[in-house]
């Protein structure tokens, strides 16, 4: 059984968004991602100041055999990076809600969100 | 004609038929006729023996010099023949990359192995398995270093010519700024003047193109304070007794290998090492072995951080490497084994001492003088009071490969432990002979 | 087995140098290491069972079947080796006067006429140090083609989705961007997508044929011929030139550019990894561009020339030369006749192999195939958890080294095979069985498969744990 937590949006490339505020958000990766990733060896993160646009890679994670992009979906300044995930990648895959990447602020824009339940039916869908 | 292929009529036959073909050609039909072609245009197959006679006569047509006083990027050392037998057993030579590490632990721990002596060498944390040579080693160790911010690249105009053109081939696309030389070596002065909040790396070699040893403290220290980063080359026999680079503050190490067991073999394939600080060895281009530990406990050796590397990250990897010196690096790894610390240390002081004999001697030959002040390893500039091409073309008439010329009047000559005194006494001998006859005029 | 680390004897050394004969010159102290390498200290009989005791663990072309898809592990000739070992050519100082080396330089001049000709291409460079090095040269030679003609428009650079990992990241190393073209079901360059892409922004499409899954495309022209009425050069990524060598040339097929892995189909030893050699050939219109030196040849008389338009030097010297020796001597061997002939059984190898296991493993593409052919495992761990790297990890335990796993990435849980020529029918049959036991075994007792392998060494190491906490050298405190 898959976690989702309803609190937080989600978007259609299983990346949760969590809004403090209408400008400013945490954004990190699903349940549903971690686990179709396998385990994750290395984070390759942005910096902060740097401005990132909805729809559009941000950072990398990397598994032992694979690399695969996280797309922001919201376009912004990043106010700061989680630094605590290149020394444990692991915890992405053990607390995946809780292994926020980046927070991002000034937010102007944002990619198509769902909320619990569809994203729940995405998954569904995609299993 | 030749060939290794082990198969009968009679098979071909039996496999044509498992197959469903009746010939082998229906096996190429979807190769468009219009560009399918009879016969290659070159000469026919022959027998190993008359392959082996050509080749034999091929090489008789190159000279093998008695004495070489000949550097300039590729260094004539002694060659333990332990050496030469390890590296040829079918093992080593016909394996493939140990991608499948439950049968190439031998490998594998050997890449290891030879990681760890050149992280020992150089006095950085993390060594790579090799790439190409020393050209490319740098050239790859300034990609590490750049960034969208700085951009700018700084190369001392001491560093060997073929490793500067080789980081312009691959780095075309950078602002690639030259610090000068001054008495054969980089100018401290200038290149603190040159560094700024745009550079991304200074290169430095050690000893530099000219034999001079740098100041690359100094170097280290300037370059620091404008938050670049520092690439040093290294010359591996003069790592066993100069301060490597680590302790001078460098980021990453380069080097050609060659030094370490590999014959002069008109230029390749020789070896190109990397070693860097912990800090940037995400960044490391090309295979690197790791340690774990296998499903039952048992100590095992891996290709590590993969995802670095182009077969997984394709168009975003920093580096296309693939293939790299694998057996070279093992030659190198069986060369650091025979000779030890000691035996390293003893290599490097006799090049020391025998060039400074040579150096001295040949200054004792009226008009020849060095053209540089400073301290230097085993290479150094003389200017000649003749020309130099006709200096070395009479060297060479007495079976004697003399220094490499860098100008009408100046010749860069390398002195290894394969040099004895009587070789040195014989070329300052010769030297003396033609410059005699030669000023005559 | 220790490391030669854990061997050390403080006092154990070989006795390999003299005591200087001119006195000694010492440095000054400040510019001397404060303390020494840590190298091994090992006797010779030490260091001599160390390395033969690592080369009981590796597995060598020499050891058995080594049917790596895409890697063309063929038989070493030892011919190739006692060349390569001339000290009338391992002595040779790359900077000693041509007039001394020049049958160094001839050697090179000849290995540059026959792989021309072989490929159909009209000069070479022998620069290139390994594949990956020859296509970043081919897209430097691109770029400096459509600069020098003022095209500096044309950023995109096609690669299909099945290509080798080095093909995007050279191009991206050059400055392109590189736009993927799916393989249709075929596994073949979708045309119509191809009209598509190609176009003004177009520098080129990066190809090899055969195709890593084995298939000869035979749109072949009509893709060439795309890409030229665009305005781009057309790269063959000479890998699998296997297939093909002696039977059709890459340059009558329309390539402008091309690179070859001597390491690969001129059957020099791939040495744990490298070196192999990876020389650049091209059309007249991309001979300017090359890069320097190459060899040329007047009134018998060899001596390097530079290009003032070349892209200048890709690496110090002029190539692997004792690997392009290798190549040479083995193009001697065989000739026009043999290299044909190895292809054609290079080729015949393969089907036999695919139809001895075509009604056992799900074969990924039906119809004869090339000189490599691709198996996919997805069905069979849909209905029995047993994966691609299970099947691998069996085969270790039957002595075989196993095929490619994984690649290309447009066939599911792939594994490809690539026999080579100098395989016997006995070879084959054995590996078909083998193969074929695995399968029974694999639907018997999948668990068992699992646990594989049982009799290497080491099993199945924790790759995620040394990802995640690299452990990159000895460490002398531990």
């Amino acid at each position: 059984m898959m976690a989702i937590r309803s609190g937080l949006k989600y978007t259609k490339t299983h990346e949760w968004v969590e809004f403090t505020d209408e400008k400013t958000a945490k954004i990190g990766l699903t349940d549903f991602a971690q686990k179709a990733l396998g385990d994750l060896v290395f984070v390759n993160l942005p910096e902060a100041g740097n401005a990132i646009t909805a729809g559009e890679s941000f950072a990398d994670v990397e598994s032992v055999k694979a690399v695969s992009d996280v797309y922001s979906p919201v376009t912004g300044t990043i106010e700061s990076v989680n630094e605590d995930l290149l020394d444990a990648p692991e915890n992405i895959n053990s607390a995946p809600y809780d292994s926020w990447f980046i927070v991002v602020g000034d937010i102007t824009d944002k990619v198509e969100l769902l909320d619990a339940a569809e994203y729940e039916k995405l998954c569904a869908e995609e299993a | 004609m030749g060939g290794y292929t082990p198969v009968t009529d009679n098979e071909k036959r039996e496999m044509l038929d498992k197959i469903g073909a009746s010939g082998v050609s229906d096996l190429f039909c979807a190769i468009p006729e219009e560009v399918k072609i009879d016969s290659l245009n070159i000469p026919e197959g022959k027998s190993e023996l008359e392959v082996l006679c050509d080749m034999e006569r091929l090489a008789a047509k190159n000279k093998v010099f008695a004495s070489v006083f000949r550097g300039a990027g590729a260094y004539h050392h002694f060659i333990p023949p332990l050496v030469r037998s390890i590296v040829a057993k079918e093992e080593f030579l016909t394996a493939y990359t140990p991608y499948q590490a439950e049968i190439s632990q031998g490998l594998l721990q050997g890449i290891f192995e030879f990681q760890t002596m050149i992280c020992e060498l150089t006095g950085m944390d993390v060594s790579n398995a090799s790439v190409y040579d020393g050209a490319t080693a740098t050239a790859e160790a300034v990609t590490m270093c750049r960034d969208k911010k700085r951009t700018k690249i700084i190369l001392s105009a001491a560093l060997h010519p073929m490793t500067v053109a080789t980081v312009q081939t691959y780095c075309g696309d950078c602002e690639i700024v030259t610090a000068p030389v001054r008495d054969g070596k980089t100018d401290l002065t200038a290149l603190r003047r040159l560094v700024g909040e745009d550079t991304a790396c200074v290169c430095v070699q050690q000893p530099n193109f000219y034999g001079m040893i740098e100041d690359a403290d100094a170097i280290g220290e300037a370059v620091h304070s404008a938050g670049a980063k520092f690439i040093m080359a290294v010359n591996p026999i003069a790592a066993a007794i100069l301060t490597p680079p680590g302790d001078c503050g460098a980021d990453i190490a380069v080097g050609e290998g060659q030094p370490l067991g590999m014959p002069l073999s008109f230029g390749g394939p020789y070896l190109g090492f990397m070693a860097c600080t912990d800090a940037m060895m995400r960044k490391l281009p090309g295979r690197i072995v790791g340690e774990t530990l296998d499903r039952n406990g048992k100590r095992a050796f891996v290709l590590t951080m993969q995802a670095r590397e182009q077969h997984i990250r394709r168009e975003k990897a920093s580096s296309n490497i693939c293939s790299n010196q694998a057996l070279c690096a093992l030659t190198a790894s069986v060369y650091l084994s025979c000779m030890g610390a000691s035996g390293l240390q003893k290599t490097a002081e006799l090049c020391v001492s025998k060039a400074h004999y040579a150096a001295e001697q040949l200054c004792s030959v009226k008009g020849f003088t060095l053209k540089h002040t400073g301290e230097f390893f085993h290479e150094f500039v003389t200017v000649c009071p003749v020309d130099a091409n006709i200096l070395l073309h009479q060297l060479e008439e007495r079976d004697i490969l003399g220094g490499y010329r860098l100008s009408e009047r100046e010749i860069l000559w390398c002195v290894t432990e394969m040099n004895s005194k009587e070789q040195i006494n014989a070329l300052v001998a010769a030297v003396k002979e033609v410059c005699l006859s030669e000023t005559d005029f | 087995m220790k490391l030669i680390f854990e061997k050390s004897t403080q006092g154990h050394a070989c006795s390999l140098l003299p005591d200087s004969d001119v006195g000694s010159y010492r440095l000054p102290q400040q510019l001397l290491r404060p303390s020494a390498p840590r190298l091994p200290q090992l006797a010779e009989i030490e260091i001599a069972r160390h390395f033969t005791a690592l080369a009981e663990q590796v597995h060598g072309v020499n050891n058995g079947f080594y049917p790596l898809g895409s890697c063309t592990m063929k038989y070493n000739p030892k011919i190739n080796e006692e060349v390569a070992s001339f000290p009338g050519f391992t002595k040779i100082h790359p900077l000693q006067p041509e007039e001394s080396a020049q049958g160094c330089l001839e050697a090179m001049y000849q290995a540059q006429q026959y792989l021309c000709e072989i490929t159909g291409m009209d000069a070479i460079s022998l620069q290139g140090a390994a594949g990956a090095h020859g296509e970043f040269a081919g897209w430097l030679l691109i770029k400096a083609y459509h600069h020098s003609r003022g095209d500096t428009g044309r950023k995109k650079i096609i690669v299909p989705d099945s290509a080798h990992g080095t093909n995007p990241a050279s191009a991206a190393m050059a400055g392109f961007d590189v736009v993927n073209i799916p393989s249709d079901d075929k596994g073949c360059v979708d045309l119509e997508r191809l009209r598509e892409i190609a176009g003004a922004d177009t520098a080129g499409l990066m190809l090899t044929n055969p195709n890593t899954v084995g298939i000869f495309d035979s749109n072949i022209l009509k893709i060439t011929e795309i890409i030229h009425d665009a305005g781009g050069l057309v790269y063959y990524d000479g890998a699998n030139l296997n297939a093909v060598a002696g039977i059709v040339r890459p340059g009558d097929m329309g390539f402008d550019v091309i690179h070859l892995n001597l390491h690969k189909t001129f059957s020099t030893p791939h040495g744990g990894g490298g070196p192999g050699a990876g020389p650049v050939g091209c059309k007249d219109i991309l001979t300017p561009f090359l890069p320097s030196p190459v060899v040329s040849e007047e009134n018998g008389r060899y001596f390097f020339s530079d290009s003032t338009a070349s892209i200048g030097r890709m690496k110090s010297f002029y190539g692997h030369f004792l690997v392009i020796l290798r190549a040479l001597t083995y193009i001697k061997v065989l000739g026009a006749t043999g290299i044909r002939q190895a292809s054609e059984h290079a080729v015949l190898n393969a089907n036999y192999l695919k139809s001895c296991l075509e009604g056992v493993y799900d074969v990924a593409y039906q119809g004869f195939c090339m000189h490599e052919f691709v198996l996919t495992l997805e069905r069979t761990k849909k209905e029995t958890g047993v994966s691609a790297l299970d099947i691998a990890k069996a085969l270790l335990d039957y002595g075989m080294h196993p095929p490619t796993m994984y690649f290309p990435l447009i066939v599911h849980e792939a594994l490809m095979f690539e026999p080579t020529e100098t395989e016997s029918k006995e070879t084959l049959d054995e590996a078909a069985k083998i193969l074929i036991d695995i399968y029974q075994l694999a639907r018997e007792n999948p668990q068992a498969l699992h646990e594989m392998p049982q009799k290497t060494p080491v099993s199945r190491p924790d790759e995620v744990a040394a990802a995640r906490n690299p452990r990159l050298r000895f460490n002398f405190h531990a």
